[in-house]
Protein backbone atom coordinates (compact mmCIF):
# COMPACT_ATOMS: atom_id res chain seq x y z
CA UNK A 1 0.00 0.00 0.00
CA UNK A 2 1.25 3.21 -0.99
CA UNK A 3 1.49 6.36 1.13
CA UNK A 4 -1.49 8.20 -1.14
CA UNK A 5 -3.45 4.89 -0.98
CA UNK A 6 -3.01 4.87 2.78
CA UNK A 7 -3.82 8.47 3.36
CA UNK A 8 -7.07 8.31 1.25
CA UNK A 9 -7.88 4.62 3.32
CA UNK A 10 -7.54 7.31 6.23
CA UNK A 11 -9.38 10.20 4.90
CA UNK A 12 -12.46 7.82 4.19
CA UNK A 13 -11.74 6.18 7.84
CA UNK A 14 -12.62 10.03 9.38
CA UNK A 15 -15.36 10.91 6.81
CA UNK A 16 -16.07 15.04 6.79
CA UNK A 17 -19.06 16.12 4.74
CA UNK A 18 -20.83 19.37 4.00
CA UNK A 19 -22.94 18.56 6.49
CA UNK A 20 -20.78 18.43 9.41
CA UNK A 21 -19.42 21.32 7.83
CA UNK A 22 -22.67 23.56 7.79
CA UNK A 23 -23.04 22.47 11.08
CA UNK A 24 -19.69 23.33 12.31
CA UNK A 25 -19.90 26.71 10.64
CA UNK A 26 -23.13 28.15 11.83
CA UNK A 27 -21.52 26.85 15.86
CA UNK A 28 -18.29 28.92 15.01
CA UNK A 29 -20.64 32.01 13.22
CA UNK A 30 -22.43 32.18 17.00
CA UNK A 31 -19.37 31.59 19.02
CA UNK A 32 -17.54 34.32 17.27
CA UNK A 33 -20.18 36.73 17.71
CA UNK A 34 -20.83 35.72 21.24
CA UNK A 35 -16.86 36.89 21.65
CA UNK A 36 -17.16 39.34 20.32
CA UNK A 37 -14.38 38.52 17.09
CA UNK A 38 -16.75 38.67 14.07
CA UNK A 39 -16.18 42.05 12.87
CA UNK A 40 -17.78 41.57 9.46
CA UNK A 41 -20.49 39.46 8.44
CA UNK A 42 -21.74 38.66 4.86
CA UNK A 43 -24.45 37.13 3.10
CA UNK A 44 -25.82 37.25 -0.76
CA UNK A 45 -29.08 37.99 -2.23
CA UNK A 46 -31.04 37.84 -5.08
CA UNK A 47 -32.47 40.72 -6.71
CA UNK A 48 -33.51 42.03 -9.91
CA UNK A 49 -30.45 43.82 -10.33
CA UNK A 50 -28.21 40.14 -10.29
CA UNK A 51 -27.19 38.99 -6.90
CA UNK A 52 -25.72 41.36 -4.06
CA UNK A 53 -23.28 41.23 -1.83
CA UNK A 54 -24.24 42.71 1.88
CA UNK A 55 -21.67 43.20 4.42
CA UNK A 56 -21.92 44.64 7.90
CA UNK A 57 -20.01 45.44 10.94
CA UNK A 58 -21.35 45.84 14.82
CA UNK A 59 -21.75 49.32 13.53
CA UNK A 60 -24.18 48.55 10.69
CA UNK A 61 -23.87 47.83 7.28
CA UNK A 62 -20.94 48.97 5.75
CA UNK A 63 -20.83 46.98 2.07
CA UNK A 64 -23.33 46.25 -1.01
CA UNK A 65 -21.46 44.67 -3.61
CA UNK A 66 -22.85 44.14 -7.45
CA UNK A 67 -21.37 40.89 -9.10
CA UNK A 68 -19.77 43.25 -11.08
CA UNK A 69 -17.87 44.04 -9.05
CA UNK A 70 -16.46 40.73 -8.11
CA UNK A 71 -17.86 39.31 -4.23
CA UNK A 72 -14.50 37.62 -3.97
CA UNK A 73 -12.84 41.05 -4.51
CA UNK A 74 -15.08 43.25 -2.55
CA UNK A 75 -14.66 40.36 0.44
CA UNK A 76 -10.59 40.97 0.29
CA UNK A 77 -11.26 44.84 0.38
CA UNK A 78 -13.13 44.45 2.99
CA UNK A 79 -10.53 42.21 4.79
CA UNK A 80 -7.95 44.42 3.93
CA UNK A 81 -9.76 47.62 5.00
CA UNK A 82 -11.86 46.50 8.12
CA UNK A 83 -10.37 43.22 9.08
CA UNK A 84 -9.95 40.02 7.75
CA UNK A 85 -12.22 38.38 10.79
CA UNK A 86 -14.77 38.39 7.92
CA UNK A 87 -17.41 35.41 7.77
CA UNK A 88 -19.97 34.41 5.90
CA UNK A 89 -23.13 34.64 8.74
CA UNK A 90 -26.70 35.18 7.06
CA UNK A 91 -28.61 35.12 10.20
CA UNK A 92 -26.33 39.15 10.96
CA UNK A 93 -28.14 40.33 7.46
CA UNK A 94 -31.70 39.28 7.90
CA UNK A 95 -32.38 43.15 8.68
CA UNK A 96 -30.99 44.65 5.73
CA UNK A 97 -32.12 41.21 3.63
CA UNK A 98 -35.51 42.12 4.53
CA UNK A 99 -35.90 45.34 3.60
CA UNK A 100 -34.07 44.79 0.17
CA UNK A 101 -36.96 42.60 -0.57
CA UNK A 102 -39.47 45.09 0.28
CA UNK A 103 -37.60 47.84 -1.63
CA UNK A 104 -37.39 45.19 -4.99
CA UNK A 105 -41.24 44.41 -4.71
CA UNK A 106 -42.03 48.03 -4.67
CA UNK A 107 -43.34 48.22 -0.88
CA UNK A 108 -40.48 49.94 0.37
CA UNK A 109 -39.57 53.69 -0.16
CA UNK A 110 -36.90 54.01 2.04
CA UNK A 111 -34.15 52.37 4.35
CA UNK A 112 -34.43 51.74 8.14
CA UNK A 113 -31.10 50.35 8.61
CA UNK A 114 -28.10 51.44 10.71
CA UNK A 115 -25.07 52.30 8.36
CA UNK A 116 -20.90 52.19 8.74
CA UNK A 117 -19.92 54.69 7.14
CA UNK A 118 -16.53 53.99 7.34
CA UNK A 119 -15.41 53.42 3.54
CA UNK A 120 -16.67 56.75 2.81
CA UNK A 121 -14.76 59.48 3.58
CA UNK A 122 -14.30 63.65 3.43
CA UNK A 123 -16.40 65.04 0.87
CA UNK A 124 -17.40 61.79 -0.64
CA UNK A 125 -18.95 61.14 2.70
CA UNK A 126 -20.50 64.15 2.45
CA UNK A 127 -22.34 63.91 -1.04
CA UNK A 128 -23.53 60.72 -0.12
CA UNK A 129 -24.69 61.91 3.26
CA UNK A 130 -27.07 63.86 1.40
CA UNK A 131 -28.52 61.39 -1.01
CA UNK A 132 -30.84 60.03 0.84
CA UNK A 133 -32.48 63.52 0.54
CA UNK A 134 -33.40 62.67 -2.98
CA UNK A 135 -37.13 61.13 -2.86
CA UNK A 136 -37.95 57.84 -4.25
CA UNK A 137 -38.60 58.43 -7.66
CA UNK A 138 -36.95 61.16 -8.31
CA UNK A 139 -33.49 61.90 -9.61
CA UNK A 140 -30.77 64.75 -9.06
CA UNK A 141 -28.12 65.85 -11.08
CA UNK A 142 -25.16 65.70 -10.25
CA UNK A 143 -24.44 69.74 -10.08
CA UNK A 144 -27.56 69.77 -7.28
CA UNK A 145 -25.67 66.73 -5.40
CA UNK A 146 -22.82 68.80 -5.03
CA UNK A 147 -24.87 71.81 -3.56
CA UNK A 148 -26.55 69.54 -1.07
CA UNK A 149 -23.26 68.79 -0.18
CA UNK A 150 -21.89 72.66 0.09
CA UNK A 151 -20.19 73.13 -2.72
CA UNK A 152 -21.75 73.44 -5.98
CA UNK A 153 -18.50 73.62 -8.04
CA UNK A 154 -17.92 69.75 -6.79
CA UNK A 155 -19.44 68.46 -9.70
CA UNK A 156 -16.25 65.96 -10.43
CA UNK A 157 -15.98 64.98 -7.38
CA UNK A 158 -20.13 64.41 -6.39
CA UNK A 159 -19.75 61.81 -9.46
CA UNK A 160 -17.01 60.66 -8.15
CA UNK A 161 -18.28 60.01 -4.84
CA UNK A 162 -21.59 58.26 -6.71
CA UNK A 163 -19.14 56.52 -8.06
CA UNK A 164 -17.65 54.93 -5.43
CA UNK A 165 -20.77 53.92 -3.09
CA UNK A 166 -20.17 51.71 -0.62
CA UNK A 167 -23.59 51.49 0.00
CA UNK A 168 -25.48 51.16 -3.19
CA UNK A 169 -29.33 51.36 -3.42
CA UNK A 170 -29.92 51.88 0.36
CA UNK A 171 -27.66 55.12 -0.58
CA UNK A 172 -29.85 56.05 -3.57
CA UNK A 173 -26.43 56.88 -5.68
CA UNK A 174 -29.00 55.61 -8.46
CA UNK A 175 -30.68 58.53 -8.49
CA UNK A 176 -28.29 61.02 -9.97
CA UNK A 177 -27.69 61.33 -13.16
CA UNK A 178 -26.90 64.40 -15.76
CA UNK A 179 -28.61 67.40 -15.73
CA UNK A 180 -28.71 67.61 -19.21
CA UNK A 181 -31.40 63.58 -19.02
CA UNK A 182 -28.24 61.13 -19.42
CA UNK A 183 -28.26 58.31 -17.58
CA UNK A 184 -24.23 58.19 -16.45
CA UNK A 185 -22.35 55.77 -14.91
CA UNK A 186 -23.41 53.36 -12.44
CA UNK A 187 -20.77 50.58 -10.58
CA UNK A 188 -23.24 48.18 -11.09
CA UNK A 189 -23.68 48.42 -14.81
CA UNK A 190 -26.22 51.81 -16.99
CA UNK A 191 -28.52 48.44 -16.85
CA UNK A 192 -29.08 48.21 -13.21
CA UNK A 193 -29.28 51.56 -12.70
CA UNK A 194 -31.98 51.93 -14.97
CA UNK A 195 -33.80 48.94 -13.45
CA UNK A 196 -33.47 51.09 -10.60
CA UNK A 197 -34.97 54.13 -11.78
CA UNK A 198 -38.01 52.17 -13.50
CA UNK A 199 -38.80 50.28 -10.57
CA UNK A 200 -39.35 53.17 -8.72
CA UNK A 201 -41.05 55.19 -11.46
CA UNK A 202 -44.05 52.69 -11.37
CA UNK A 203 -44.41 51.80 -8.12
CA UNK B 1 -2.38 46.28 -1.33
CA UNK B 2 -3.66 42.52 -0.88
CA UNK B 3 -3.30 41.15 2.62
CA UNK B 4 -4.99 38.09 4.60
CA UNK B 5 -7.88 36.64 2.69
CA UNK B 6 -10.99 36.70 4.46
CA UNK B 7 -11.28 34.17 7.39
CA UNK B 8 -14.52 32.45 5.39
CA UNK B 9 -12.34 31.25 3.18
CA UNK B 10 -9.86 29.75 5.55
CA UNK B 11 -12.78 27.63 6.95
CA UNK B 12 -13.58 26.54 3.57
CA UNK B 13 -10.32 25.63 3.08
CA UNK B 14 -9.25 23.85 5.65
CA UNK B 15 -11.89 23.01 7.08
CA UNK B 16 -12.73 19.49 6.37
CA UNK B 17 -9.32 18.39 6.73
CA UNK B 18 -8.78 19.70 10.22
CA UNK B 19 -12.17 17.66 11.39
CA UNK B 20 -10.43 14.82 10.07
CA UNK B 21 -7.93 15.52 11.69
CA UNK B 22 -9.44 16.02 15.63
CA UNK B 23 -11.79 13.07 14.70
CA UNK B 24 -8.72 10.36 13.97
CA UNK B 25 -6.93 12.48 16.89
CA UNK B 26 -9.52 12.68 19.39
CA UNK B 27 -12.53 9.94 18.45
CA UNK B 28 -15.53 11.23 16.82
CA UNK B 29 -17.59 12.49 19.63
CA UNK B 30 -14.96 15.14 21.15
CA UNK B 31 -13.80 16.25 17.82
CA UNK B 32 -17.03 18.58 16.86
CA UNK B 33 -15.79 20.66 20.53
CA UNK B 34 -11.59 20.07 19.24
CA UNK B 35 -12.97 21.97 15.77
CA UNK B 36 -14.82 24.64 17.25
CA UNK B 37 -12.84 25.56 19.75
CA UNK B 38 -9.56 25.44 17.04
CA UNK B 39 -10.91 27.75 14.43
CA UNK B 40 -12.64 29.88 17.48
CA UNK B 41 -9.47 30.34 18.53
CA UNK B 42 -7.82 30.86 15.44
CA UNK B 43 -10.32 33.28 14.37
CA UNK B 44 -9.26 35.49 17.32
CA UNK B 45 -5.60 35.04 16.49
CA UNK B 46 -5.89 35.70 12.77
CA UNK B 47 -5.43 39.39 12.02
CA UNK B 48 -1.65 38.95 14.44
CA UNK B 49 -0.64 36.03 12.19
CA UNK B 50 2.09 36.76 10.17
CA UNK B 51 1.97 37.23 6.43
CA UNK B 52 2.93 34.19 4.18
CA UNK B 53 2.76 31.76 7.24
CA UNK B 54 1.67 28.23 6.44
CA UNK B 55 -1.72 28.16 7.81
CA UNK B 56 -2.29 24.38 7.75
CA UNK B 57 0.32 23.60 10.16
CA UNK B 58 -1.06 26.89 12.14
CA UNK B 59 -4.30 25.25 12.42
CA UNK B 60 -3.32 21.49 13.15
CA UNK B 61 -0.84 23.24 15.48
CA UNK B 62 -3.77 24.96 17.43
CA UNK B 63 -5.92 21.70 17.09
CA UNK B 64 -3.51 19.41 18.64
CA UNK B 65 -3.34 21.59 22.09
CA UNK B 66 -6.98 21.84 21.84
CA UNK B 67 -7.32 18.02 21.56
CA UNK B 68 -5.13 18.14 24.43
CA UNK B 69 -7.68 20.55 26.53
CA UNK B 70 -10.95 18.36 25.40
CA UNK B 71 -8.86 15.24 26.73
CA UNK B 72 -8.13 16.68 29.63
CA UNK B 73 -11.63 18.07 30.01
CA UNK B 74 -12.96 14.22 29.04
CA UNK B 75 -11.14 12.72 32.12
CA UNK B 76 -11.96 14.77 34.22
CA UNK B 77 -15.93 13.92 33.22
CA UNK B 78 -17.64 10.90 35.06
CA UNK B 79 -16.51 7.55 33.75
CA UNK B 80 -18.84 5.49 31.63
CA UNK B 81 -19.88 2.62 33.06
CA UNK B 82 -17.96 0.36 30.65
CA UNK B 83 -14.54 1.91 31.52
CA UNK B 84 -11.72 0.32 33.62
CA UNK B 85 -10.61 3.25 36.27
CA UNK B 86 -7.39 3.55 34.82
CA UNK B 87 -8.61 5.36 32.15
CA UNK B 88 -9.48 8.05 34.15
CA UNK B 89 -5.64 8.88 35.32
CA UNK B 90 -4.71 9.72 31.82
CA UNK B 91 -4.89 6.84 29.83
CA UNK B 92 -7.71 8.45 27.67
CA UNK B 93 -5.13 10.54 26.07
CA UNK B 94 -3.56 7.41 24.86
CA UNK B 95 -7.20 5.68 23.63
CA UNK B 96 -9.50 8.51 22.58
CA UNK B 97 -11.73 5.62 20.99
CA UNK B 98 -12.08 3.87 24.15
CA UNK B 99 -12.20 6.82 26.26
CA UNK B 100 -15.40 7.72 24.89
CA UNK B 101 -16.94 4.43 25.37
CA UNK B 102 -17.21 4.29 21.32
CA UNK B 103 -16.75 1.23 19.28
CA UNK B 104 -18.32 2.41 16.01
CA UNK B 105 -16.82 3.36 12.66
CA UNK B 106 -14.73 1.83 10.80
CA UNK B 107 -11.99 -0.95 11.46
CA UNK B 108 -8.78 1.37 10.73
CA UNK B 109 -10.61 4.07 12.32
CA UNK B 110 -11.02 1.69 15.61
CA UNK B 111 -6.76 0.61 15.07
CA UNK B 112 -6.18 4.17 14.80
CA UNK B 113 -7.91 4.94 18.15
CA UNK B 114 -5.91 1.85 20.09
CA UNK B 115 -2.39 3.56 18.81
CA UNK B 116 -0.25 5.76 21.64
CA UNK B 117 -0.90 9.03 21.37
CA UNK B 118 2.66 10.18 19.53
CA UNK B 119 2.01 7.59 16.70
CA UNK B 120 -1.65 8.20 16.77
CA UNK B 121 -0.77 12.56 16.12
CA UNK B 122 2.10 11.65 13.76
CA UNK B 123 0.00 9.52 11.52
CA UNK B 124 -2.73 12.26 11.68
CA UNK B 125 -0.92 15.13 11.19
CA UNK B 126 1.48 13.30 8.22
CA UNK B 127 -1.37 11.46 6.08
CA UNK B 128 -4.17 13.44 6.91
CA UNK B 129 -3.33 16.79 6.86
CA UNK B 130 0.00 16.37 4.87
CA UNK B 131 2.26 18.09 6.76
CA UNK B 132 6.29 17.76 6.57
CA UNK B 133 7.51 15.63 9.66
CA UNK B 134 9.79 18.63 10.56
CA UNK B 135 6.51 20.80 10.95
CA UNK B 136 5.09 17.91 13.19
CA UNK B 137 8.00 17.43 15.17
CA UNK B 138 7.57 21.44 15.92
CA UNK B 139 4.28 20.58 17.01
CA UNK B 140 4.61 17.67 19.00
CA UNK B 141 8.14 17.69 20.42
CA UNK B 142 10.59 15.87 19.90
CA UNK B 143 13.18 15.59 16.94
CA UNK B 144 11.60 15.53 12.63
CA UNK B 145 13.28 11.92 12.70
CA UNK B 146 11.56 10.88 15.96
CA UNK B 147 8.39 12.22 13.92
CA UNK B 148 8.94 10.14 11.07
CA UNK B 149 9.57 6.80 13.50
CA UNK B 150 6.45 7.38 15.35
CA UNK B 151 4.34 7.76 11.87
CA UNK B 152 6.44 4.58 10.77
CA UNK B 153 5.53 2.56 14.22
CA UNK B 154 2.19 3.71 13.82
CA UNK B 155 1.71 2.61 10.78
CA UNK B 156 3.34 -0.87 11.03
CA UNK B 157 0.63 -1.39 14.31
CA UNK B 158 -2.05 0.21 11.42
CA UNK B 159 -1.27 -2.97 8.91
CA UNK B 160 -0.65 -5.37 11.45
CA UNK B 161 -4.50 -4.45 13.50
CA UNK B 162 -6.71 -3.88 10.37
CA UNK B 163 -6.00 -6.65 8.10
CA UNK B 164 -7.61 -4.23 5.09
CA UNK B 165 -4.49 -2.02 4.73
CA UNK B 166 -1.71 -4.49 4.62
CA UNK B 167 -2.13 -5.04 0.25
CA UNK B 168 1.47 -6.94 -0.06
CA UNK B 169 1.25 -7.16 -3.66
CA UNK B 170 0.87 -3.60 -4.52
CA UNK B 171 3.09 -3.01 -1.33
CA UNK B 172 6.04 -5.49 -3.34
CA UNK B 173 5.16 -4.35 -6.65
CA UNK B 174 5.63 -0.62 -5.67
CA UNK B 175 8.77 -1.53 -3.72
CA UNK B 176 8.36 0.58 -0.51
Amino acid sequence: MTADELASELAQAFPSDSNDLARLHARLTSAAQRDGILDVAYRTVDSPVGPLLLATTEAGLVRIGYASEDHDAVLQSLADRISPRVLNAPSRLEAPARELGEYFTGRRRSFDLPLDWRLAAGFRRAVLSHLPEIGYGQTASYAAVAGLAGNPRAIRAAASACATNPLPIVVPCHRVIYSDGRIGNYLGGPEAKRTLLSLEAAA
Amino acid sequence: MTGKQPFEAVVARHGTTVLRVCRAVLGPADADDAWSETFLSAMRAYPDLPEGANIEAWLVTIAHRKAIDVTRAAARRPLPLAQTPDGATGAGADNPGQAVGLGIGSDLADAVAKLPAKQRQAVAYHYLAGLPYADIAAIIGGSADAARRAAADGIAALRRAFPGATKEPTHERRGQ
